[in-house]
C-alpha cells in the first residue's frame, strides 16, 4: 500500500456493502463549499472570517487524500464542514451519490454513521470522566447497538489499536499517554464502522517515534476496514508519506490539487514550491539561511484581491490582482492542477504559456 | 511493550479475561464507599435526620411544657440534659424537635434551588445563543436584590408560612446554581469530546446526559452544600420576621435569634441552638467535599 494506487481504483470484491455508487463513484464530491463566520473588527464593525471560500474536490474510494496548509487557511474549518458539525454557508457535498441534506439525499445524521473525525488534541476529545472503553463504546450505543454488544465492540477496538483492553480499558484519560490517547480515539472514530475517517491533526501532536507508529497503524486499519482518509497535516512529511493525492490550501481557497508524487516533484503553484522549499534539507550543503516566504498570511477577513498569495508571491504580477485564478477541470485520480495564472494558458500572466504552446 | 505495537496485536480479545470496566458513577460510588471521613459524616447527617423524623419518640421532654422556676437552668438540670431555654422548655428536645423544620428549611429549597437552578443552568451553557441569553439575563433580574431583602419581599408578597417560606428561599438561591451550571457548562461543551459524541451521531440529550452532567455536576453539588446552612439561618430571619415558623413552634433558627437576649445568663444555652446549625452545615459541606473528590477521577 504506498502512493501507487493513484488510478488503481478498489477491486469490486473489497467494496463495501452500504456501497451505493460502484467502485468509479467517488466517496465524497465537494462543490464550491462556504463557511464564513460572522465576527467584529476593532473598531466594531461587522465583518466576515472567509475561513472556507469556494472549496471543489473529490475524495475517491480507498484513497488517502492529504490536506496541506499553514496554521489558519481553513483546514480544520473544511473537516468540520465535510461532518456538517458546523453548518456551511453555501455549497453541496455528494457522499456516494447522494446529496447530504437535500430531500432525495441522505441527512447529516447519516452522513455522520458513514464518516468520522479523529480530533487533533487528543486530550480534550476524551471525556475526562469516562473509562476510555466507554469512549468508545459511546458511539456504537447512542447508535442503538446494546450496551454489552457495544462494550465488546470497543474491546475488539481497543485491540486492534493495539490497546490491551484489560489493561487500558477501566483508564481514564489522564492516565494514558498521548500516543495511547490517541489511539483511543482511533478506535472511538472506528467504532461506528465508518467508511471515511477525516483526521485532523491527527499526529501533529505526537513525538516523532510515536507519530511514526501511529502512521503505521493508521495505514494498517487502513486496509483491514477498507477506509477512505482525508488526512489534514501541516507536516509536509507526514502528508508525503501517508497519502494517495494531496490538496493544498492557502487562505480558504484549494491553491494545488494532484497526485502526491507530482505535487512534490513537480510542484506547479508558487505556494506549494515555498511549502516544499521550506522543509528542511537533510543535506548541510543544501541548508538555505533565508526562509522561502516570510511572514503571516493576510488577514482572512480582507483578503487579497485576485490570487490570494499574491502579496507573498515573487512572480505576482498586474493580473494577479486583476482575477482569481481557476483550479482548473480534474479528471481523475491522476490529474495534477494548481490555481496559478502561470499554469493557465493565455491568462495575461508573463509566464504563462501562449495558446499554442499549450496546444 | 505489546501495547506499542504498530501492527494490529497479537492478542485476541475474545480469548482474554473480561476485566470488569467501572462506569464513571460506578467507580464514583465505589470510591465514596472507601472513604471513611465521608462515611462517617454521611453518618452523622442520617442520624440528625432519623432523630428529626422520630423527634417524638426520641425526646426526652414535651418541648412545649413551660416552666416558670426552671428558666435558662444549666446543663443537667433535673434530667434536661442541655438544660432549659428562657420559657422552661427542655432545650434538647425542642433542638430534636427543631430539626423537622429546620431540615425541611436548609433541605428543601436548595433541592428545588439545584434542579431548576442547575437545569436552566446546563441548558443555557449548552444551548448557548439567544437560549442562554434569555436565561442568563432573566437570573441576572434577581441578582439586583440583596438575598435576604428578596426572600422578605417574595414571602412576604404570597403570605408568611413554611411552606411559601422555603418557595421564596428556593427564588433566591435559583438563580446562583444557574449561573454555577451555566459555568461550568458552558466550559465543557466547547471542547472536543462534545464535538466527537456529535459526530458519533449522540443527540443533545445523550450528550448531555453522558458527557456534560459527570463534568458540571461537582461545582454544583459544592454550591448547593454550602447554601444548606445560608438556608437554615436565612429562613430564621424569615420566622424572626413573623414570615416563616410562629413561636412556640421549635426551629433552630429561631430559637438562636430568642435566646439571643438571654446570652449574659447562660451563653452555653444560648449556643446551643447554633451548634446544632454548625453540625449539620459542616456536615454537609464535609460530606460534598467527599463527593466532589470522588467524582474527580485524576485525584
Amino acid at each position: 500500500m504506498s502512493t501507487t494506487m493513484n488510478d488503481t481504483a478498489p477491486h469490486p470484491d473489497d467494496l463495501d456493502p452500504r456501497d451505493r455508487g460502484g467502485p468509479a463513484q467517488p466517496l465524497l464530491i465537494v462543490n464550491d463549499l462556504r463557511k464564513h463566520f460572522r465576527v467584529k473588527t476593532t473598531d466594531g464593525k461587522p465583518a466576515a472570517v472567509k475561513a472556507v471560500d469556494g472549496v471543489s474536490f473529490t475524495v475517491f474510494k480507498g484513497e488517502t487524500l492529504g490536506v496541506v496548509g499553514e496554521s489558519g487557511c481553513g483546514k480544520s474549518t473544511l473537516a468540520r464542514l465535510l461532518l456538517h458539525l458546523i453548518a456551511p454557508d453555501a455549497g453541496s457535498l455528494i457522499f456516494d451519490g447522494d446529496e447530504v441534506g437535500s430531500p432525495d439525499g441522505i441527512s447529516a445524521a447519516d452522513l455522520r454513521k458513514q464518516v468520522q473525525m479523529v480530533f487533533q488534541d487528543s486530550y480534550s476529545s476524551l471525556n475526562p470522566r469516562m473509562p476510555v472503553q466507554d469512549s468508545v463504546a459511546f458511539g456504537p450505543f447512542v447508535n442503538g447497538t446494546k450496551r454489552t454488544d457495544s462494550r465488546r465492540i470497543a474491546r475488539d477496538l481497543l485491540t486492534k489499536v493495539g490497546l490491551n483492553p484489560n489493561l487500558f480499558g477501566p483508564r481514564y484519560p489522564h492516565e494514558l499517554s498521548g500516543g495511547q490517547k490517541q489511539r483511543v480515539n482511533i478506535a472511538r472514530a472506528l467504532a461506528i464502522s465508518p467508511r471515511m475517517v477525516l483526521l485532523d491533526e491527527a499526529v501533529s501532536a505526537l513525538d516523532k517515534s510515536v507519530e511514526a507508529q501511529v502512521l503505521n497503524l493508521l495505514r494498517a486499519l487502513k486496509a483491514s476496514f477498507n477506509l477512505t482518509y482525508l488526512f489534514i497535516s501541516h507536516d509536509l512529511n507526514v502528508v508525503q508519506y501517508i497519502s494517495d493525492r494531496v490538496l493544498v490550501m492557502y487562505l480558504g481557497h484549494i491553491v494545488e490539487l494532484g497526485p502526491v508524487d507530482d505535487i512534490f516533484s513537480r510542484p506547479r503553484h508558487p505556494y506549494t514550491r515555498a511549502l516544499l522549499a521550506s522543509r528542511p534539507s537533510m543535506d548541510p550543503a543544501r541548508r538555505i539561511e533565508e526562509a522561502p516566504i516570510t511572514g503571516d498570511p493576510p488577514s482572512p477577513i480582507d483578503p487579497p484581491s485576485g490570487c490570494r498569495f499574491r502579496t507573498r508571491c515573487a512572480h505576482a504580477e498586474a493580473v494577479c490582482a486583476a482575477a482569481v485564478p481557476a483550479l482548473g477541470e480534474w479528471r481523475d485520480r491522476s490529474t495534477h492542477v494548481a490555481a496559478c495564472h502561470i499554469e493557465a494558458p493565455g491568462s495575461g500572466h508573463s509566464l504563462a504559456p501562449t495558446q499554442s504552446q499549450a496546444a | 511493550m505489546s501495547h506499542t505495537a504498530t501492527a494490529p496485536a497479537d492478542f485476541d480479545a475474545a480469548a482474554l479475561p473480561q476485566t470488569k470496566v467501572r462506569g464513571y458513577w460506578q467507580s464514583v460510588g465505589y470510591r465514596l464507599r472507601h472513604d471513611p471521613v465521608t462515611l462517617v459524616f454521611a453518618l452523622i447527617i442520617l442520624a440528625i435526620v432519623l432523630a428529626a423524623v422520630f423527634a417524638p419518640w426520641i425526646a426526652p421532654f414535651d418541648p412545649y411544657k413551660e416552666s416558670v422556676i426552671g428558666r435558662l437552668k444549666p446543663f443537667g438540670w433535673r434530667n434536661h440534659i442541655l438544660g432549659t431555654d428562657e420559657l422552661g422548655r427542655d432545650l434538647l428536645s425542642r433542638i430534636i424537635h427543631g430539626g423537622r423544620i429546620s431540615l425541611l428549611m436548609g433541605l428543601v429549597p436548595v433541592l428545588i434551588a439545584t434542579l431548576v437552578g442547575g437545569t436552566l443552568g446546563i441548558i443555557a451553557g449548552f444551548a448557548g445563543g439567544r437560549v442562554n441569553t434569555a436565561i442568563m439575563r432573566t437570573t441576572d433580574v434577581f441578582y439586583a436584590f440583596p438575598s435576604v431583602l428578596l426572600a422578605v419581599a417574595i414571602s412576604g408578597a404570597m403570605g408568611g408560612g413554611v411552606a411559601n417560606g422555603m418557595i421564596a428561599l428556593s427564588m433566591v438561591f435559583t438563580p446562583a446554581l444557574c449561573r454555577i451550571g451555566e459555568t461550568a457548562t458552558s466550559q465543557v461543551r466547547n471542547l472536543d469530546f462534545i464535538e466527537a459524541a456529535r459526530a458519533s451521531g449522540a443527540g443533545r440529550f445523550a450528550i448531555v446526559r453522558y458527557h456534560v452532567l459527570g463534568n458540571v455536576l461537582g461545582p454544583i453539588f459544592i454550591y448547593a452544600s454550602s447554601l444548606i446552612s445560608v438556608s437554615i439561618l436565612l429562613a430564621s430571619g424569615l420566622s424572626f420576621l413573623g414570615l416563616g415558623v410562629k413561636p412556640p413552634e421549635p426551629d433552630w433558627g429561631l430559637m438562636l435569634s430568642t435566646l439571643r437576649q438571654s446570652i449574659y445568663v447562660n451563653p452555653w444555652i444560648c449556643a446551643m441552638p447554633g451548634a446544632a446549625i454548625f453540625i449539620t452545615s459542616i456536615c454537609f459541606n464535609l460530606v460534598s467535599d467527599g463527593i466532589r473528590a470522588a467524582m474527580d477521577v485524576r485525584m
